[in-house]
């Protein structure tokens, strides 16, 4: 294995490690957005409890995606800066709106209609950027963002308006949904843990409606990705084990066992982005921007890797550190 | 872009130097008792997560922009400036980790653990102000790269990180951000102690920031000293644009005030001390400074812009240095302060903040029309994106309410104080 596809599989475990915690914060916001009915105070204070420690933390994992990107892979940073400039920045936007209106909410002095509003704010942000994210990175695998040398020849419309682009959005709001109300079926108080289980199961099955959906739209979409996604040899496995982690998780949460179900919703998600991947064949942007195509020099490599070692040694404990210190209770 | 990071670079000195203080109150209240200390750390560290997430949010916006308006640049210089933007990273997570801990674990850390939590904070607060000053200095005083027909042919990260201006340009930054975040805080608290005068905890903050201006400042001018000499070596004609020396002379004058007439190639209207900048550059009065004849005109910075944001970064520095002689003296002699120091500490409050903002002024316009000092203009490194006023009047106004609504957080989180028992 060469050293940029090492290094295209760790910006992979990333990502990864960015849709497992980050994205669950972003769901949690989701059900704060829709939390109805007699407990649904006691809802959004059980997810504020949850994230209001780690959200930061998760955070930084995009951080580190994006200077990933422009240390190894600059020319795929730079074409996908152009070509997907518009819904970028919207989902920057997001992020902004999300993080500031929630600390706000947090550590502020505030009157109640106030922190309601800003409640409001950080919870619509959590709907939007993941909408916004999902759709451009389902743009890059469209084949519709085409470059030629590293320009961008496509426009600034390309890809990303597209249906299958808006329905891996909405899978990726999904997905998150669930992801957070699975986590929170263990860390949330027991009155409303039963709310939380509902909320699973429903995410569940939407999570499940969009992924086939989107998949069928791939067909007309994004032709590669469909082609990689329904011939190649790994896909029938890959995709069998995605669906029974699947099932596994609607066991799981059904039978009440939601230690189990926080294991296999992380797996069951973990499996969706490892297919994507797969499917991405070593590219950035299918079909012009490969890892080959995009990597920097070798003496970047070389620096990189030793220095992301020493910065994980001195990470990993820390990351473990704060999730047991605040585990649940 | 410039607009992200002069709102990014308040929040991020906030970040840096805001734990330093809420430790300090902390570390006060563990050897003393005195709950009023606690109270204090309690009231920072609120302040820091506020500051610290705007910081944060900013950050991540700006990271994108490089790539957003920036795109041709960083295909270039994305690998040559991405390992102190890695490393950033590191400290960054950590420094989110710490926080989260601090913030959370009052009750679950033991004392011990839990200040060492906020000194954690502090260090990584600081590591990552440095290293992202690392990416500035390799753009003022780009090394480690061999370059062959506009194509990078050898590169080495190390010398890159490493760059000519780094030392001199991380003391400098890490300098102001303590300065600059202990006189805001510093003109906060002497604005409560006017109003509420028997207050202990406002006595106590305000101690606590002066002890640090009064560390932190007299180092930053003897920092920036030694910035001066660096930019006469190195970054000659920076140094020529922020005092405005139109010819190369020997026993060069430093000068004071005055508009630069870009046309005549002359200063006008300035107050000159003779030979000090020959003194101050190169420590000899016959030394010889660089003019900015020595590059082209079309090669020029804006002379007027850099000139009077440097002359207002040093006006600053010096007010302050002489407020934090004041404050000094007053405590030393009599353990408290006067109405009129406490109006002028108010007054002199923002005094850190603008002249961060000159400095960076300094250092950015400074180096135009490069963006990459000798190597790369800036025209040449913006995205090719049009109607990217969109954007820009989108960021402006979302940064205005965010700046908006953090005073008036932090407003309610300096008035509402336990009042004082008469």
């Amino acid at each position: 294995m060469s050293a940029p596809q090492l290094a295209y599989l760790l910006i992979g475990v990333a990502l990864l490690a960015y849709v497992l915690t980050g994205g669950a914060d972003f769901g949690a916001g989701f059900w704060h957005l829709v939390a109805r009915g007699p407990r649904a105070q006691a809802q959004r204070n059980a997810l504020e409890h949850a994230i209001a420690p780690i959200w930061e933390a998760n955070h930084v994992w995009l951080i580190f995606l994006i200077v990933a990107m422009f240390t190894l892979f600059p020319t795929a940073f730079s074409v996908m800066s152009i070509a997907l400039h518009i819904p970028i920045t919207l989902a920057l936007i997001g992020i902004v709106l999300r993080g500031a209106a929630f600390s706000f909410h947090s550590y502020g002095l505030q009157s109640e209609p106030r922190r309601t509003a800003l409640a409001r704010v950080f919870a619509g942000a959590s709907v939007m950027t993941p909408m916004f994210l999902g759709v451009s990175l389902a743009a890059l695998s469209t084949g519709a963002v085409r470059v030629s040398g590293s320009d961008v020849t496509s426009g600034f419309f390309a890809g990303w308006l597209t249906p299958f682009a808006w329905l891996v959005g909405a899978l990726a709001v999904a997905l998150f949904a669930l992801l957070a109300a699975v986590y929170m079926t263990v860390a949330s108080p027991a009155t409303v843990r039963a709310d939380f289980r509902r909320h699973a199961l429903g995410a569940e099955v939407a999570g499940a409606g969009f992924a086939a959906a989107a998949f069928w739209r791939a067909r007309v979409d994004a032709p590669a990705l469909f082609a990689r996604l329904s011939e190649s040899q790994w896909t029938w496995p890959l995709q069998l084990t995605t669906m029974l982690f699947a099932v596994a998780t609607l066991f799981a949460l059904w039978k009440r066992r939601f230690q189990a179900a926080r294991v296999t919703v992380a797996a069951q998600v973990g499996m969706v982005v490892i297919g994507w991947g797969a499917a991405m064949n070593w590219h950035f942007v299918l079909p012009d921007v490969s890892v080959a195509s995009a990597a920097s020099p070798a003496v970047v490599f070389s620096a990189f890797f030793p220095a992301v070692g020493a910065g994980a040694l001195l990470l990993g404990p820390a990351l473990w550190y704060l999730y047991r210190v605040f585990r649940a209770h | 872009m410039a607009m992200s990071l002069g709102f990014h670079i308040l929040f991020a000195v906030a970040g840096m130097a805001m734990p330093l203080l809420m430790v300090i109150a902390q570390w006060r209240h563990q050897r003393t008792g005195e709950p009023v200390f606690l109270e204090l750390a309690h009231r920072w560290a609120k302040g820091t997560a506020i500051l610290f997430a705007v910081g944060a949010v900013s950050g991540t916006v700006l990271s994108f922009e490089l790539g957003l308006l920036w795109p041709r640049f960083m295909q270039y210089a994305g690998p040559l400036i991405g390992m102190p933007f890695s490393l950033e990273g590191f400290a960054f997570f950590l420094e989110a980790i710490f926080l989260g801990l601090y913030l959370y674990g009052w009750k679950r850390l033991s004392p011990r653990v839990h200040l060492l939590c906020g000194v954690g904070v502090a260090i990584c607060g600081l590591a990552s102000g440095v290293f992202v000053v690392a990416v500035n200095a390799f753009m003022n005083t780009p090394g480690g790269l061999v370059l062959e027909g506009g194509k990078v042919v050898e590169f080495d990260p190390w010398i890159a990180f490493f760059s000519a201006s780094f030392p001199t340009q991380a003391a400098h930054t890490a300098l102001s951000a303590y300065s600059a975040v202990s006189f805001a805080v510093l003109g906060i608290h002497a604005w409560r102690l006017r109003v509420d005068p028997h207050s202990a905890f406002h006595q106590r903050a305000l101690e606590i920031a002066l002890a640090m201006a009064i560390v932190s400042t007299p180092l930053q001018i003897f920092s920036g000293d030694r910035s001066a000499k660096h930019l006469a070596e190195h970054q000659p004609v920076k140094l020529a644009a922020a005092e405005a020396v139109f010819q190369t002379t020997r026993r060069a004058g430093l000068s004071l005030g005055g508009w630069p007439d870009e046309e005549a190639r002359k200063l006008r209207y300035a107050l000159e001390i003779p030979a000090a900048l020959s003194i101050l550059g190169k420590g000899s009065p016959d030394a010889e400074i660089a003019g900015l004849d020595q590059v082209p005109r079309g090669d020029w910075p804006p002379i007027a812009v850099v000139h009077l944001a440097f002359q207002l970064m040093v006006g600053c520095g010096m007010a302050m240095l002489g407020v934090c002689a004041l404050g000094g003296l007053l405590w030393w002699r009599k353990r408290q302060f006067d109405r009129r120091f406490l109006g002028l500490a108010m007054a002199s409050g923002p005094l850190g903040l603008i002249a961060i903002e000159a400095g960076w002024t300094v250092t950015e316009v400074g180096r135009q029309p490069w963006v990459l000092r000798g190597l790369m203009r800036t025209a040449d490194a913006v995205t090719p994106m049009p109607g990217l006023i969109v954007p820009f009047t989108a960021f402006t106004v979302l940064y205005l309410i965010l700046g908006l609504v953090v005073v008036v957080l932090l407003r309610a989180h300096v008035f509402d104080v336990p009042k004082s028992r008469p």
